[in-house]
C-alpha cells in the first residue's frame, strides 16, 4: 500500500526538461536525447510497477477499485475553503492513462533518436518532449480539477511549442498559433465551468465531486439560467474545454493543421495522448455528468457521433498521409466521446464508459503506430503526399508489416485489439440510441475504407520517381514500431471490464455476435472497396470523384470550415467587435492616459520658463514685483 | 549747499537716476553696463539719503554717514563684480548676460 515512488513519475521528466532546456545546447545532441529517453524509460518502468501494484497486488477494497490519494500538498492557500492542492490520485483510469502515456512517450522518445537525427534543435526537441510528458502525466494524476486545469494549460503550451518546432516555416508557425488559440478559446469555457461547479459545490476535489455523496450539489438545485440547470451549464462548459483539446466538431479545425509539427510529435501529442485529454476529462467527471447533467451527456454523445462521421468522410478525400491520419484520429476520438455519452453508471450499465477507456487504450497503440509508420515512410521518400508514393512494400518491409497490422486493427478485423474495443462501443450505442449506432456502424465501414485507401496507395502500385531508392529506417525507428505493433495486436486481450469501470466494480462483458459480425462485415466491405479502387492505379477513383462534383470538392476542402472560421473572425469579429474595441482602447483608454501625460508636460514646459537663467528677465520680474507691492501698499492698505 | 533748491527738484533728479538705472539693468546685455546701472541705482539712493537728512533732521548726520557707507560698499561690490566679469570673459570669451545662463542647469 505504498505509492511514494509515484512522485518520481512526475519529477523525472520535469528534471530532464530543466536539464535539457538549460544545458542541452552545451551537450552533444545524442547525449541530450539519451538523457530524455532514459528518464522516460524509468518513468515507464515506474508506471508499470504502479499499475501492477494497483491492479494486482493491492487490488480491490470491498469489491471495487478505490480512489487512492498517493500524495497531496497545499500549493496555494487563499482561505480554508479556497486552497489549490497538488497531489497524485490513483484510480483505474489514471493508472491506465499512466501506462498509455508512458508507453507511447517512451516509444516516441526512442523513435525520435533516429527520426530527428541531425535536425537543428535536437536538444530543444527533447526538452519539449520531456515537458510534454511531465504535464500530461500531471494532468492524469491530478487530484483536483484546478490542478488538472494547470496541467491542461501546460499540455497546451507544449503542444504549441512542438507544432511550431520548425519555427522558420511559416505554415508551422501559423498552425501552432491556430492550435493554441482554438484550444485556449475552449479552455475559457472550461475555466468558467470549473468556477461554476466549484462555486456551488465548494470543492475542487475529484474524490468529493465524483463520490457517492450527492449532497454537495444541493446548493445548485433549482438554480437555472436560460432554461438549463446550472449544473448542466457547468458540465457543458467543461465539455467545451474537453472538446477543444480533443478537437471535437466545431473546434476540430486545429488538429489537421497541427500535423505541421514533426511526425513523432503528431504520434505522441496529436494522436495518442494529448487529444484524449478531453475524453479523459469527461470520464473523470463522469458521475457529475451522469447524475447532475444528463442533458450534457446527450450533447457529448451527439457531438462525438457527428464528429466521427464528419471526420471519416473528410479522411476519404485527403492526399496528405498525415492529414488522413489526423482525420482518422478525430473520428476515433468521436467514437470515444460517443461511448461516454451513451454510457450508464455502474456495473453492466457502464459498458460505454468501459468501452471508451478501452478504445482509448487500444487507439493509443495503433494510432501511435500508424503515425510512427507514416514518419518512417516520410523519412524514406521525403514527402507527405500520397501521390508521391507507391510500391513501397518492397523497400520498407518492417514499416509495411507494422503499418498493415495497424490498418487491420483500426479497421476492426477480428482478434486484433481494435475489434474488441470498437465492438464494445457499438454494443453500448446499440442499447442506448439506434441513430448513433447507425452512424457508428457506417463510420466503421468508412474507417476501413480510408485506411486501406492509404495503405494501398502507399505500399502497392507502381514505384514513383524517388530522390533515392527508399531504404528501411534505422533500428531506433523500427523497434518502437514492432513494440507498438505487438501492443496493437494484444492490447485487446486485457480484461478491461474487470479493471476499468465507471464505479470501480468489475463486471463480466461478453461478445455480442449480433453486432460484432455485421460490424466486421462492413469493415471487410470497406477494405474490399479500397482493394478494388486502389490496389492497382486505375482511373476509377478519379471518375467517381468527378461524378460527385461539387460534393467531392466540398469534402476535399473539409466542408470549408477553415474558410468559414476565417470569414467569421476576419470579416465579422474583426470589423464589428475588435475594431470598435481597439478604437475605444486607443482613443479613450490610451487617450486619457496620454492626455494626463501631455498636460503635465505642457505645464512643466511653461513653468520651466521661470528659471531661464536669463538675468535681465529675473531683474524685470523683480522690479515689476516691487512696483506691484508698492502699488498694493499705497492704494489698498 | 542745498540752499534755495526745493526738495522736489532733488527728488526728481534722484528718481530719474534710479529708473534710468533699473532700465539699464533690465535692458542692457553688456555686464559692465549693468554694473554701471547698479552704480546709478545706488547713487540715486545716496542722493535721497543726503536730501532727506538735510530737510528732515538738519542737526543730525546719520544720513550723511550712511551715504558714505553705501559708497564704500558699492566700491567693494564693484571690485568683486568686475573680478567675476573678468573670469566669465576668460571662460566664455564674452561678457553678454545671455551667455551666462549655465547656472540654471
Amino acid at each position: 500500500m505504498n505509492y511514494s515512488l509515484t512522485i518520481l513519475i512526475l519529477l523525472i521528466p520535469f528534471a530532464s526538461f530543466l536539464f535539457n532546456g538549460l544545458f542541452g545546447m552545451k551537450l552533444k545532441p545524442v547525449i541530450a536525447g539519451l538523457i530524455g529517453t532514459v528518464g522516460l524509460g524509468l518513468v515507464t518502468l515506474l508506471s508499470y510497477l504502479t499499475a501492477w501494484q494497483y491492479f494486482f497486488v493491492d487490488g480491490m477494497v470491498n469489491g471495487s477499485f478505490p480512489k487512492l490519494i498517493a500524495m497531496t500538498m497545499d500549493w496555494i492557500k487563499f482561505s480554508d475553503f479556497l486552497t489549490v492542492r497538488m497531489g497524485i490520485l490513483l484510480d483505474p483510469i489514471s493508472v491506465m492513462m499512466l501506462v498509455v502515456i508512458s508507453t507511447v512517450s517512451f516509444m516516441v522518445h526512442i523513435y525520435s533518436l533516429g527520426y530527428m537525427k541531425g535536425e537543428k534543435g535536437f536538444q530543444r526537441f527533447y526538452a519539449f518532449l520531456s515537458l510534454f510528458s511531465f504535464s500530461m502525466l500531471g494532468l492524469v494524476l491530478a487530484t483536483n480539477i484546478f490542478q488538472m486545469y494547470i496541467f491542461w494549460e501546460l499540455v497546451g503550451v507544449s503542444s504549441f511549442l512542438l507544432i511550431g518546432f520548425y519555427y522558420t516555416k511559416d505554415s508551422a508557425v501559423a498552425a501552432s498559433k491556430k492550435a493554441f488559440i482554438v484550444t485556449r478559446f475552449a479552455d475559457l469555457g472550461f475555466l468558467i465551468g470549473i468556477l461554476l461547479l466549484s462555486y456551488f459545490t465548494k470543492t475542487f476535489d475529484f474524490s468529493a465531486l465524483t463520490g457517492t455523496d450527492q449532497s454537495i450539489f444541493a446548493n445548485a438545485a433549482g438554480v437555472s439560467f436560460l432554461g438549463m440547470s446550472v449544473m448542466t451549464w457547468a458540465a457543458l462548459l467543461i465539455f467545451m474545454g474537453g472538446a477543444g483539446k480533443s478537437a471535437m466538431f466545431p473546434l476540430h479545425i486545429w488538429l489537421p493543421d497541427a500535423m505541421e509539427g514533426p511526425t513523432p510529435v503528431s504520434a505522441l501529442i496529436h494522436a495518442a495522448t494529448m487529444v484524449v485529454a478531453g475524453v479523459y476529462l469527461v470520464a473523470r467527471m463522469f458521475p457529475v455528468f451522469y447524475f447532475q447533467a444528463p442533458e450534457a451527456l446527450t450533447v457529448v454523445a451527439y457531438v462525438g457521433g457527428f464528429t466521427s462521421l464528419f471526420a471519416a468522410v473528410i479522411a476519404c478525400t485527403q492526399h496528405d498521409i498525415k492529414r488522413v491520419l489526423a482525420f482518422s484520429t478525430l473520428s476515433q476520438l468521436g467514437y470515444m466521446m460517443l461511448a461516454l455519452g451513451v454510457s450508464g453508471y455502474g456495473g453492466e450499465e457502464g459498458v460505454g464508459y468501459m468501452a471508451s477507456m478501452f478504445h482509448l487504450f487500444t487507439h493509443a497503440m495503433f494510432k501511435a503506430l500508424l503515425f510512427l509508420g507514416a514518419g518512417s515512410i516520410i523519412h524514406a521518400v521525403h514527402s507527405n503526399v500520397m501521390q508521391d508514393m507507391g510500391g513501397l512494400r518492397k523497400h520498407l518491409p518492417v514499416t509495411h508489416a507494422t503499418f498493415l497490422i495497424a490498418c487491420l486493427t483500426i479497421a476492426g478485423v477480428p482478434f486484433l485489439s481494435g475489434f474488441f474495443s470498437k465492438d464494445e462501443i457499438l454494443v453500448a450505442a446499440f442499447h442506448h440510441d439506434k441513430l448513433l449506432f447507425a452512424i457508428e456502424f457506417l463510420v466503421a465501414g468508412l474507417t476501413a475504407f480510408y485506411m486501406f485507401r492509404l495503405y494501398f496507395n502507399i505500399f502497392w502500385g507502381q514505384d514513383k520517381h524517388y530522390h533515392h531508392t527508399p531504404h528501411e529506417s534505422p533500428k531506433t525507428m523500427t523497434i518502437p514500431l514492432m513494440i507498438l505493433a505487438f501492443g496493437s495486436i494484444f492490447a485487446g486481450y486485457i480484461p478491461f471490464s474487470k479493471l476499468v469501470t465507471s464505479d470501480g466494480v468489475p463486471f463480466e462483458s461478453h461478445m455480442n455476435f449480433a453486432i460484432a459480425i455485421p460490424s466486421v462485415l462492413i469493415g471487410l466491405l470497406g477494405i474490399t472497396i479500397a482493394w478494388i479502387l486502389y490496389k492497382k492505379e486505375t482511373a476509377i477513383p478519379e471518375r467517381i470523384s468527378k461524378s460527385l462534383g461539387g460534393f467531392y470538392t466540398a469534402i476535399y476542402h473539409k466542408f470549408y470550415f477553415d474558410e468559414l472560421y476565417i470569414f467569421i473572425t476576419k470579416k465579422v469579429i474583426f470589423n464589428y467587435i475588435s475594431r470598435p474595441v481597439a478604437w475605444f482602447d486607443r482613443h479613450i483608454v490610451d487617450g486619457t492616459m496620454n492626455g494626463i501625460g501631455w498636460l503635465t508636460m505642457a505645464s512643466s514646459k511653461k513653468v520651466r520658463n521661470l528659471q531661464s537663467g536669463n538675468l535681465p528677465q529675473y531683474g524685470m520680474v523683480f522690479v515689476l514685483g516691487a512696483i506691484i507691492l508698492v502699488l498694493v501698499f499705497a492704494f489698498i492698505i | 549747499m542745498l540752499q534755495g533748491i526745493p526738495i522736489a527738484s532733488v527728488l526728481i533728479v534722484s528718481s530719474f537716476m534710479f529708473f534710468a538705472g533699473v532700465c539699464g539693468f533690465i535692458i542692457r546685455r553688456n555686464m559692465i553696463t549693468i554694473l554701471m546701472s547698479i552704480e546709478l541705482i545706488l547713487n540715486a539712493v545716496n542722493i535721497n539719503m543726503v536730501v532727506f537728512n538735510k530737510f528732515l533732521f538738519p542737526d543730525q548726520l546719520q544720513g550723511h554717514f550712511f551715504a558714505l557707507f553705501i559708497v564704500g560698499i558699492a566700491a567693494a561690490e564693484a571690485s568683486v563684480a568686475i573680478a567675476l566679469v573678468i573670469n566669465i570673459y576668460r571662460r566664455l570669451n564674452s561678457i553678454s548676460v545671455d551667455k551666462v545662463n549655465e547656472m540654471k542647469y
